[in-house]
């Protein structure tokens, strides 16, 4: 229950600590909240032999418009998602998003960024940022900034498309229009816990039309799954609770959830048939 | 790479000079190297919360932070909640009153956590206090006494009656 010895550098901006995550990125880590990553140090599941704290590199927190976009600074702690002042359907979305992770002296510690790259299939802020397509920009030292896709960032339970010496510095995502409907619903056994099943929506009704339909679940494969099934239901028809409740079917006969003992691929499709209701603001009893 | 390095810590206003490895938690150094002992580790990955404290005003889980992130913050710890050794802090003594506690195992890490909440929302309500309250677990009470407490405490707080 103690962590192994590790060497401890704390950069002063983000050249520092590029360059020393670059001497030994293998077996270096980056230490953002640490809420995941202390945690399994102290297990010692992980014993990285230089821990990088980017806590006090100045410029890697807080929210700024950018065009069309909202840019997120990788060090924004969840309890300052939760209450961002940003409106519309985006603000929306982050602020009940933050209220599902963990509790409150987690989300004071833990990040946005460090979320994504620890990239737990059940993570909030992971499908938050496969729903919109978010945009990940990563530096290295060797070789500078370059800006991963959501949809290539994700990879597997705990594996991103980053290599050893990058660090995330910003997730962009899309500056929703009040067109939107944002939302996230999740079951979990206890508050706080890790979700057995999740899902996100942001579908976009202009006229009574969906002109745009995005829904993300967690807790159904290795990484988070945007249901092309679902969405294909939603877009272009009319809006109603009946087509939503038609679009959670197609995105539970569609799934292929995983089994274990928090649930079976039944009961998770089952929660998936319930859920995207929810998170769209219809509470649909069956 | 691994030796103890000096650290100066400011915990419930007084300075501590210590000597850690990097690998020591803020939990550990609280209690082993400042001698604050009211600070309870329970399980050392952050699920249970009885070691609590407060950096900067805001809770955290001390098991889940090293020490050497806590150079330069101001620390408070159940230590430092009573204003002087005469009077109990007002949390304190709504569990006194209430019976919000039975082993006490818990407790500091609750007491921490509702001080440090009330004291940024004083009028907090009942729903919010009880999601507060799901950060951390005890055994004993079943939790009743623990809210009644809360509730009395945050009213002490306000100044009503």
């Amino acid at each position: 229950m103690k962590p192994s010895p590790f060497e401890y550098v704390r950069p002063r901006d983000l050249a520092e600590a590029l360059a020393a995550i670059a001497q030994d990125p293998d077996d270096s880590k980056i230490l953002a909240g640490g809420q995941s990553l202390i945690p399994m140090m102290n297990f010692r599941l992980a014993r990285p032999a230089r821990l990088v704290d980017v806590n006090r590199v100045p410029g890697l927190a807080g929210l700024a418009a950018d065009g069309d976009r909202v840019r997120v600074g990788t060090l924004t702690r969840h309890h300052a998602m939760e209450r961002t002042p940003l409106p519309g359907p985006l603000g929306d979305l982050l602020r009940r998003a933050a209220a599902h992770v963990g509790h409150l002296p987690i989300r004071t510690r833990g990040t946005f960024g460090g979320s994504i790259a620890h990239c737990d299939a059940a993570s909030e802020w992971c499908l938050v940022a496969r729903l919109l397509d978010a945009e990940m920009t990563v530096r290295s030292q060797a070789r500078g900034t370059r800006v991963i896709p959501a949809a290539d960032f994700f990879q597997a339970v705990f594996t991103t498309a980053m290599a050893p010496d990058e660090i995330l510095t910003s997730i962009a995502l899309p500056a929703l229009d009040e067109h939107y409907r944002t939302g996230i619903a999740e079951f979990a056994r206890r508050a706080g816990d890790f979700a057995i099943v999740a899902a996100t929506a942001a579908v976009r009704v202009e006229d009574g039309l969906v002109t745009e339909a995005r829904i993300c679940l967690g807790g159904v494969a290795e990484v988070p799954l945007r249901s092309a099934a679902a969405e294909r239901v939603l877009l272009g028809a009319r809006w109603s609770p009946e087509l939503v409740t038609a679009a959670a079917e197609a995105a539970a006969a569609d799934c292929d959830p995983p089994g274990d003992a928090h649930g079976d691929p039944a009961y998770r499709r089952d929660l998936v048939r319930a859920l995207i209701p929810r998170a769209l603001g219809l509470d649909v009893r069956r | 790479m691994s030796s103890a390095i000096p650290l100066r810590l400011y915990v419930n206003g007084d300075r501590y000079e210590i000597a850690v490895e990097p690998r020591r938690t803020l939990a550990d150094a609280l209690r082993e190297d400042c001698g604050l002992t009211g600070t309870h580790l329970g399980c050392e990955h952050g699920v249970c919360g009885a070691c609590t404290v407060l950096v900067d005003g805001q809770p955290v889980r001390s098991c889940l932070m090293f020490a050497v992130q806590a150079e330069d913050t101001s620390v408070r710890t159940v230590e430092g909640l009573a204003p002087d050794e005469e009077r109990l802090h007002p949390v304190q003594q709504a569990f006194w009153e209430n019976h919000g506690l039975q082993c006490g195992f818990c407790t500091p890490g609750f007491l921490v956590l509702i001080a440090g909440y009330l004291e940024e929302h004083p009028d907090a309500e009942e729903a919010e206090l009880r999601e507060v309250l799901s950060s951390n677990l005890c055994r004993c009470t079943g939790y009743q006494n623990i809210l009644t407490s809360t509730m009395c405490a945050a009213r002490a707080m306000r100044g009503e009656p």
